[in-house]
């Protein structure tokens, strides 16, 4: 309760820490970056009609939404590593990809971020609890992945 | 259908889910999957990865607000964050051996038995009087925040933590067997077991699904089940919507909120009800 009080200040709003302001601009930054990038492969597709990968023409909606697995003819890219060449080399659905995968990558980087502010705050039993958070959640990413 | 049609219905539906989604703290999936089943020849590998996209940009898209604004009680979410893990790892374990289609209806009639709970018991934003439980307090899960619609500040006490706990396991239990956002179980756990304010339980579970999700998401995204021309218009009209969702959060008196939360709490019941007795669960 000490923290509390010590935190909060009288005039309602509560003193937010700078690590919170942080924690708060950085995923603006991210959300904002990833929907960004979205847009940016959205236009893309609208004005080149291609999306970059396989030639489904974009005006054929049953065959771009027919289940295409990873594997198969590659109607979008699936591995991370591809998505960013394919986003480098300006195909439409990788750099959506990249904006996806950026997108999936806020909730662990908050996650991360919170370690941080425990440690700050000299709350070792939250930091503990937090990174056991992380690594699950980065492992079930990992073996997602690997 | 036109693909620009497509795109912008499910836009469209994506802002909606995403406002709804940060007020309630729920992923957008309980609004979004019906939508694209609807659709015909719309793969359900497609409409989870979709699911699974609007769940993180739902919890993304309304942190940075609740963070600043403190809403979210972050030792709340991850201490509970350590309930909901190790239950949907051990769902993922015993995926196989439980029929998912009892499971869900068991489930949606748990969700109509809470919404009968939340009728009768709790009003408004369900803080009056609550005293803290002695090991609430020695985790320091008490907090204080903003609220806007009241023009105070909200300081609170909770309790119940085993029982939150545990139902925050189940939550997880659930969302590894059967593959569905557990956003309504964790605001229940945390509003009827822990009895948090309203908007707490609802920012704090906000912020848990976007974990949870996260965990899964990489796999999904390798196996092909996140397509771009569907994810992309649902991760923008989620992000879209949750600027107004964190806005109504704020400004609308927990009274109200809870009523919203009452009639999608009772859509989420219907839909796994009929899902289990359809046969498509999992």
């Amino acid at each position: 309760m000490k923290t509390l009080s010590k935190s909060l200040a009288s005039d309602g709003v509560g003193r937010i820490s700078r690590m919170e302001l942080l924690i708060s601009y950085v995923l603006r930054a991210g959300v904002l970056l990833s929907a960004g990038i979205i847009v940016v492969g959205v236009l893309r597709l609208a004005l080149t009609h291609n999306t970059g990968y396989a030639p489904v023409l974009p005006h054929q909606l049953p065959d771009i939404l027919a289940f295409h697995r990873a594997s198969g003819p590659g109607f979008f890219p699936t591995d991370p590593t591809a998505v960013v060449h394919g986003a480098l080399a300006g195909k439409p659905y990788a750099i959506i990809g990249v904006g996806m995968l950026l997108l999936i990558a806020t909730p662990v980087v908050r996650v991360a971020l919170s370690v941080v502010f425990f440690l700050v705050e000299r709350d070792w039993l939250y930091m503990g609890i937090t990174v056991v958070v992380l690594a699950v959640l980065l492992l079930s990413l990992v073996t997602g992945v690997g | 259908m036109e693909p620009i049609t497509f795109f912008a219905i499910l836009f469209g539906t994506s802002v909606v889910a995403g406002a709804l989604g940060a007020l309630l703290g729920l992923g957008g999936g309980i609004i979004i999957v019906p939508v694209l089943t609807l659709m015909a020849g719309l793969n359900i590998h497609y409409a989870i990865g979709a699911s699974i996209v609007s769940v993180i940009a739902t919890s993304s898209g309304a942190a940075a607000t609740y963070v600043r604004d403190r809403i979210t009680n972050l030792r709340l979410a991850m201490f509970l964050e350590i309930a909901t893990t190790t239950g949907a790892v051990a769902g993922a374990l015993v995926a196989g051996l439980v029929p998912g289609r009892i499971l869900s209806v068991v489930f949606g009639i748990v969700l109509l038995h809470a919404a009968w709970t939340m009728v009768r018991a709790r009003q408004g934003d369900g803080q009056t009087g609550v005293v803290g439980s002695p090991l609430a307090t020695r985790l320091r899960l008490h907090g204080a925040y903003y609220d806007p619609s009241l023009g105070r500040r909200v300081d609170y006490q909770v309790t119940g933590v085993p029982q939150g706990f545990g139902m925050m396991w189940l939550a997880g239990l659930i969302s590894g067997l059967l593959g569905i956002g557990s956003g309504v179980f964790k605001v229940i756990a945390m509003d009827i077991m822990m009895r948090a304010p309203l908007k707490v339980s609802t920012t704090t579970s906000n912020f848990m699904i976007g974990v949870t999700a996260a965990a899964s998401a990489g796999i999904y995204f390798v196996r092909g089940d996140i397509h771009p021309f569907i994810a992309a218009p649902v991760a923008l009209g989620i992000l879209l919507g949750t600027v107004a969702g964190t806005q109504l959060l704020l400004h609308l008196r927990g009274a109200v909120i809870r009523k919203v939360f009452l009639g999608v709490l009772i859509l989420a019941a219907v839909q796994m009800i009929w899902r289990g007795l359809e046969g498509s669960a999992r």
